[in-house]
């Protein structure tokens, strides 16, 4: 009989490992708390680096779950997540009880809520936005202000939850600084007209064809890069945003009225997944996420055998580095169904 | 009355939309690798100059592009255009055409002319 593996959360990591782990000739089940799979992937309009539309890979991982016949199972939440002796047991939600030899835990982030950033004024001025919010306006092809005015001045506000003690987040969420120059990018596509400055304390560029990307930022579409971390953002009387920022490579305070004010959205531990750590005593580090058996060679190991991590559960990852740590996790559950 | 010698200084902030930034339009039409600098300061480390006085091009560089006009029509003349920043610039900005353009706009506009 074949061994049964299930597969909590349905994003990124979750269809990739499902998929993998049926090619492997494993029963598996999926379960995923929303309606449609695919998680934040279906909020993104483009991809960094190279601003390719975000359902070419979503087909790609439907694909690999459908034609692998991974039991998709949508609208659930699990409840309860029990050990006993080799056998896990999932209650859910709606009543239903699983059982599997293996869990693979895939229950991803959620965007930090840049509303928790006061200063910035998000949920309170009318043209503070997020990074998602941005998503949304490149989808429907109209990117204009809360007064439905094409903006001509723009900022983009880097590590917003990210790398401030102040919402309790020492990390960096690696990100963003690359999803602020795409975006960037994306504005000065769709707006000729207008300027776009980024407020950064760091420029990140650490994956693969980043650099690039931020060079063609500069050299082809003129986006400004000002160093500094925005102190704070306040509303004049036609709508505008007025930005506080030391402009820390002149060495002085500098102040800017925009028209639209972008907020880059860390990534934090989700909601999902901290019920998963409350339910099973599985181990959170500092920075909420799950804590991993080893930094360097057991990233998908919990501290429950059988359990194991995929994605960003575990730490904040771009798409190419989801999809390996996925299929690194079902390496690791065919070694230990071999075994047991 | 008497004097206590107190005066009101000018404000550090600068203020993006009242600032002219003219000087920073010209340098980019002319020499487009202008908005490739990342402000390393590899230029000011290996200037000459900048070993024996105050000047920073990678300040003025900044300025420029702010419009802080003053303060880069005074440190400008400093420059002696030997070019040794170019040779370093990792973003390949040629920052010695960057600094004759500066000069060159400010003498076509008589308001900040050297």
């Amino acid at each position: 009989m074949s061994k049964h593996v299930i597969v909590i959360g349905g994003g990124v990591a979750g269809l990739e490992a499902a998929g993998r782990l049926s090619l492997e000739g494993l029963e598996v089940s999926l379960l995923e708390k929303d309606k449609i799979t695919g998680g934040h992937l279906n909020r993104w309009f483009r991809l960094f680096p190279d601003r390719r539309d975000s359902t070419e890979v979503k087909n790609y991982l439907d694909g690999l779950t459908h034609v692998n016949n991974v039991r998709l199972l949508t609208n659930i939440t699990v409840e309860k997540l029990e050990k006993e002796k080799d056998h896990f047991t999932v209650m859910t939600t709606e009543g239903k009880e699983l059982k599997a030899d293996a869990v693979i835990v895939a229950t991803g982030f959620d965007l930090f809520k840049s509303s928790r950033k006061e200063e910035y004024g998000y949920g309170i001025y009318d043209n503070v936005i997020t990074s998602a919010d941005l998503e949304d306006m490149f989808r429907e092809g109209d990117i204009v202000t809360r007064e439905g005015e094409v903006p001509s001045n723009i900022g983009i506000v880097h590590c917003v939850g990210s790398r401030d003690e102040k919402v309790g987040n020492l990390y960096c969420s690696k990100l963003c600084c690359v999803t602020a120059v795409k975006q960037a990018i994306e504005i000065r596509e769709q707006l000729p007209e207008s300027k776009v400055f980024c407020f950064y304390m760091d420029m990140r560029m650490g994956g693969a064809h980043y650099e690039e990307l931020y060079r063609e930022a500069q050299e082809v579409w003129g986006v400004n890069f000002i160093r500094g971390k925005v102190s704070e953002a306040s509303e004049t009387i036609d709508k505008k945003v007025v930005v506080k920022v030391e402009d820390t490579l002149a060495g002085r305070p500098l102040k800017m009225k925009l028209d639209m004010l972008v907020l880059m959205a860390g990534m934090e531990m989700s909601e999902g997944g901290k019920k998963i750590a409350e339910m099973t005593g599985l181990k959170t580090g500092e920075n909420r996420f799950f804590e991993v058996a080893d930094h360097h060679f057991g990233s998908n190991r919990s501290d429950i055998e059988g359990l194991f991590y995929a994605g960003t559960c575990t730490a904040p990852m771009n798409i190419t580095e989801t999809i390996s740590h996925a299929r690194a996790a079902v390496s690791e559950v065919v070694e230990y169904l071999k075994k047991s | 009355m008497e004097k206590f010698g107190f005066t009101i200084t000018k404000g550090r902030q600068i203020d993006y939309e009242a600032n002219d930034r003219g000087v920073a339009g010209y340098i980019y039409e002319k020499e487009p690798s202008f908005r490739l600098c990342i402000e390393c300061g590899g230029c000011s480390a290996t200037c000459t100059t900048a070993n024996m006085t105050k000047f920073s091009l990678r300040e003025l560089n900044i300025l420029i592009k702010r419009g802080e006009n003053d303060q880069v029509r005074k440190s400008i003349q400093k420059c002696m255009l030997c070019g040794k920043c170019s040779l370093v610039c990792p973003r390949g900005v040629n920052t010695r055409n960057v600094v004759f353009l500066a000069r060159q706009a400010f003498q076509k506009n008589g308001q900040y002319a050297i």
